[in-house]
């Protein structure tokens, strides 16, 4: 098996510039730092680490596996749920002054400035991310760093659609013959859509909402879950959907193809941070660093298909580098305030 | 010789009558389980997002559509599912109580497995079975009928697709209530119609079913109330079909950013329909008395089905096909293979889901664990609470005992996912923090199961003759005494039933479960939840085929159980 080595491109990078999140890169950030055997012990002692994650729970759960392998005597718990679940969660149990969460990850990066903004993370910088990632895509506090990152894309079951009938962009989607044919997952579940639903909207406008409204289109919640809607053969295409999932499917055998959409595919940053009030802060800031470690950044993507910002890291053949793709970008600032009313219009176009 | 003072009087002097103080108990416990949540959503509902006084989240409840009509969707499905239950049901009952049709055990413990389903469970195997393109209906009639792609049966992802996915799983409330109460009409009353010359469907019309009119009334009710109030089933087949019911708008307005406020307007229209139907049915009923069971009760008549035999088994079969056999085996397929689409076959026989949910997935045994251990303090406590209230009610002992009876029903107007809400914010306060262990959960499950044990054991309550209580009360009994040694005995096969209600209840909970769920104290309802959100039918299907087979067992073990009365009454045989 070959493996191309592909770090991500500079088109990725130039991109996330204007996201506008560089300038005062590292201002507060903590030296980073390595695990060393006295956390391991003082790890071993907590015993648990409790992991707040919006990734696929199959995925999440091999990574949790693999961190218990490497060490043995401290447990994984991993707590998966959608993106906005994840933040419903904790923002309930921490306005009850409940801390239950060691690590959290959504694919939402908003999710992120408030968790800063509330003062709920930890700062920590493991050595890997001080090394190797982006500034755009870490705090410049060191609060918290890109775990991972996934396309929305369009996606369609071989079976069912020719190659050359499939859809090539998002306007295609908005075809007659596509009516009662297409799965599409929700802003207001998913992290990951109301993200790429931002940045579609920024670049192609409400109009493409307004008519792929009227298509009767099949409403699924979580971007994990059209993929797994195509694989069944339950419909032909989906308007958006998580690239990993697709790509962990094909890969298996499943009869479903990618399409990167020519008006641009949305991507989602998926942040991670370590808790202040982590019950077990060792085991914590263990697993954290075990997070953006070679070998798991090489796991998520090898088992996950998640795009990662570990230069070391080889994307599987078959896999489209990113620097070949046309990315659009949603900057989480401008998200935020937005958030409400793209709910709002989402239902009047959509009907939940 | 004054005799009379040396002959012991009834021993009455020198032991309490508790029902006085344990109604002073019950009254504020259910008061505070009760008013508590409530007065958290009224106070909220009064706030706008900046925590001023405001009207706006009601007067948007009628100015907004996105709100309005989710609620008028809910109804129409709710009386749709009520109507739906009450014809599967009643003829059921009867077949199973009262006529020689074969099989009446199997068609039992068969209604039992459909009541042990999760209503959410049950929708995702409909899903499996009857979405349009994937469904394996549909699979099987495109490839009976060699029909294009595309072309479907049945497509479950529709309004009527969902009332009928509830209702498979709501009727055996009004089974059950009908059976027991077919069961204790005495067969002097049908004998004397049948003997002034009434045939069989005069008898049914004029004696039978007016008799059991009230568990009839009581089921329907309950269904509807449970349609009204379900989060899991609309979640699941609702929003893919694009469209709201009130309880899945609720939880939607708990996406970021919050707002409570208006979710605590939003259930109130759900609060009145609900006293407006409990209010229907007690009119209804008005001062009818439907005491069954007295002191000299006689085995029910077995009706004979004669040609209509056939007719009736092909209506019980269809039915068990549609809300047991056909669910299961999907469910039980969907286990065993590696996607939905495929058949069942040596090739894509595969126990990796059964590898993932016990060996990879980190949350199946704690959830496990959570569930049946809420699900058995639940039962116990709740049966226990709602016999003693069903009891005060009943036989009005004490003044003001409707009261009581009132605080027991006034949970289910409150959907569970608004209950979620009221609780955590009554329950997440630094004074009294519950949030985040499993007294919250066991509190919820009180609270949401009282209505259900308290209308069934007061239904049964009310056929039960007071003669036998007189008795015991005037031989020196005091009322607890009585209620533990005659009238308890006397109606242990509807306690059973009632814990095994509240039991079931407890495991298919997940509206108010699902706001109030960590990560220690999750539980499997939950999971599934969040596994069905990620599209993981294999992994679902196993949890639910578990978690079947266990309630299935611990039911079946209530029911055996000699401490708890062995078998049934001789009656229902």
């Amino acid at each position: 098996m070959m493996k191309r080595r592909t770090v991500l491109s500079g088109a990725l990078v130039s991109g996330l510039a204007l996201l506008g999140a560089g300038g005062l890169a590292w201002a507060q950030a903590p030296a980073p730092y390595e695990p060393n055997q006295e956390m391991i012990d003082a790890a071993k002692k907590e015993g648990t680490v409790v992991w707040y994650t919006a990734t696929d729970v199959q995925v999440s759960e091999k990574v949790g596996n693999a961190f218990e392998a490497k060490h043995p005597g401290i447990k994984v718990q991993v707590e998966r749920s959608g993106s906005e679940r994840v933040f419903q969660r904790i923002s309930q149990e921490y306005g009850s002054g409940i801390h239950k969460a060691d690590v959290i990850e959504t694919s939402d990066a908003v999710h992120f400035l408030l968790f800063k903004r509330q003062g709920w993370l930890q700062p920590a910088v493991p050595s890997d991310v001080a090394k190797s990632w982006p500034a755009q895509v870490k705090d410049p506090d060191g609060q918290f760093a890109a775990y991972r990152a996934h396309l929305s894309v369009i996606g369609y079951n071989t079976q069912q659609v020719k190659k050359e009938e499939a859809p090539k962009s998002h306007a295609d989607l908005l075809d007659p013959k596509w009516r009662n044919r297409i799965v599409k997952a929700h802003p207001g579940y998913s992290g990951t859509i109301m993200t790429g639903t931002h940045a579609l909207s920024e670049a192609l406008g409400w109009d493409y909402f307004e008519k792929l409204g009227k298509q009767r289109i099949m409403q699924v919640q979580s971007s994990t879950e059209p993929p797994k809607k195509l694989a069944q053969g339950e419909r032909s295409v989906m308007a958006d959907g998580n690239e990993y999932n697709m790509f962990m499917l094909k890969e298996s055998g499943v009869p479903v193809e990618v399409v990167y959409a020519t008006e641009g595919t949305p991507i989602a940053i998926g942040h991670a941070g370590l808790l202040k009030n982590a019950p077990h802060p060792n085991a914590a800031k263990l697993f954290y660093a075990f997070l953006f470690s070679r070998d798991t950044q090489q796991l998520i993507s090898d088992v996950g298909g998640l795009r990662s910002f570990h230069p070391e890291v080889k994307e599987k053949e078959g896999r489209t580098p990113l620097s070949q793709i046309k990315i659009l970008y949603s900057d989480p600032t401008k998200l935020e305030p937005q958030i409400e009313e793209i709910k709002k219009k989402y239902e009047v176009n959509f009907g939940t | 010789m004054n005799v009379s003072i040396s002959l012991p009087m009834p021993a009455r002097h020198g032991r309490i009558d508790l029902s006085r103080p344990i109604f002073v108990v019950l009254v504020l416990a259910l008061g505070l389980l009760v008013v508590l949540p409530l007065f958290w959503l009224a106070y909220y509902s009064l706030l706008d997002q900046n925590g001023q006084f405001t009207l706006a989240n009601f007067s948007a409840l009628v100015t907004d559509p996105t709100l309005r009509r989710p609620f008028l969707t809910a109804l129409g499905m709710a009386l749709g599912v009520g109507v739906l239950s009450c014809v599967i049901a009643t003829p059921l009952a009867w077949l199973v109580a009262r006529s020689d049709l074969p099989g009446r055990t199997a068609i039992r413990a068969l209604v039992t497995a459909s009541f042990v389903t999760p209503p959410f469970l049950g929708a995702i195997a409909w899903e499996i079975l009857a979405a349009p393109n994937s469904g394996l209906i549909n699979v099987a009639y495109r490839s009976l009928l060699g029909l294009e792609p595309y072309e479907y049966l049945v497509d479950i992802y529709t309004f009527e697709g969902l009332v009928f996915a509830i209702a498979c799983y709501t009727f055996p409330y009004v089974f059950t209530l009908v059976v027991n109460a077919l069961e204790r009409v005495p067969s002097d009353l049908e004998d004397a119609s049948s003997m002034l010359g009434g045939r069989l469907s005069t008898t049914l019309r004029r004696v039978t079913i007016p008799l059991v009119l009230p568990a009839i009334l009581a089921g329907t009710m309950i269904a509807i109330l449970q349609a009204l109030t379900m989060f899991g089933s609309p979640a699941i087949l609702a929003l893919p079909a694009g469209f709201h019911v009130i309880t899945t708008k609720i939880w939607s307005l708990f996406q970021y950013p919050p707002k409570p406020g208006l979710a605590a307007a939003a259930a109130l229209p759900l609060l009145i329909v609900t006293i407006m139907l409990l209010w229907g049915q007690a009119r209804i009923l008005g001062r009818r008395g439907y005491t069954t069971l007295g002191g000299k009760s006689s085995d029910p008549r077995i009706a004979k089905l004669g040609r209509w035999r056939w007719l009736a088994i092909a209506f019980v079969v269809s039915v068990l096909l549609l809300t047991v056999l056909l669910p299961y085996a999907a469910l039980l397929k969907t286990a065993l293979t590696r996607t939905v689409a495929e058949p069942l076959t040596w090739s894509s026989f595969t126990l990796h889901h059964v590898n993932f949910v016990f060996f990879e997935f980190s949350a199946t045994k704690l959830a496990l664990r959570n569930t049946f251990l809420l699900g058995f303090l639940t039962a116990t406590i709740g049966t226990a609470i709602a016999l003693v209230i069903a009891y005060l009610v009943t036989r009005r002992s004490v003044p003001g005992s409707q009261l009581l009876g009132y605080l027991a029903t006034a949970p289910v107007a409150i959907p569970g996912i608004v209950l979620g809400v009221g609780l955590f914010l009554s329950y997440s306060n630094p004074s009294l923090m519950l949030y985040g262990t499993l007294w919250i959960l066991l509190i919820a499950f009180l609270t949401i199961e009282m209505p259900a044990g308290y209308q069934q054991l007061s239904s049964a309550f009310k056929s039960v003759h007071p003669e036998l209580e007189e008795a015991s009360r005037i031989l020196g009994g005091t009322r607890m005494t009585t209620l533990r040694l005659i009238t308890a005995p006397l109606l242990r096969s509807n306690v059973v039933a009632t814990w095994c209600f509240v039991f079931i209840g407890t495991i298919r909970e997940l509206s108010a479960t699902i706001l109030l769920t960590t990560a220690e104290t999750k539980l499997v309802s939950v999971i599934i939840y969040d596994l069905n959100e990620s599209g993981d039918l294999g992994a679902i299907s196993v949890l639910g085929i578990m978690l079947l087979v266990i309630s299935f067992a611990v039911v079946i073990i209530a029911n055996r159980l000699p401490v708890l009365g062995g078998q049934r009454l001789p009656a229902a045989r």
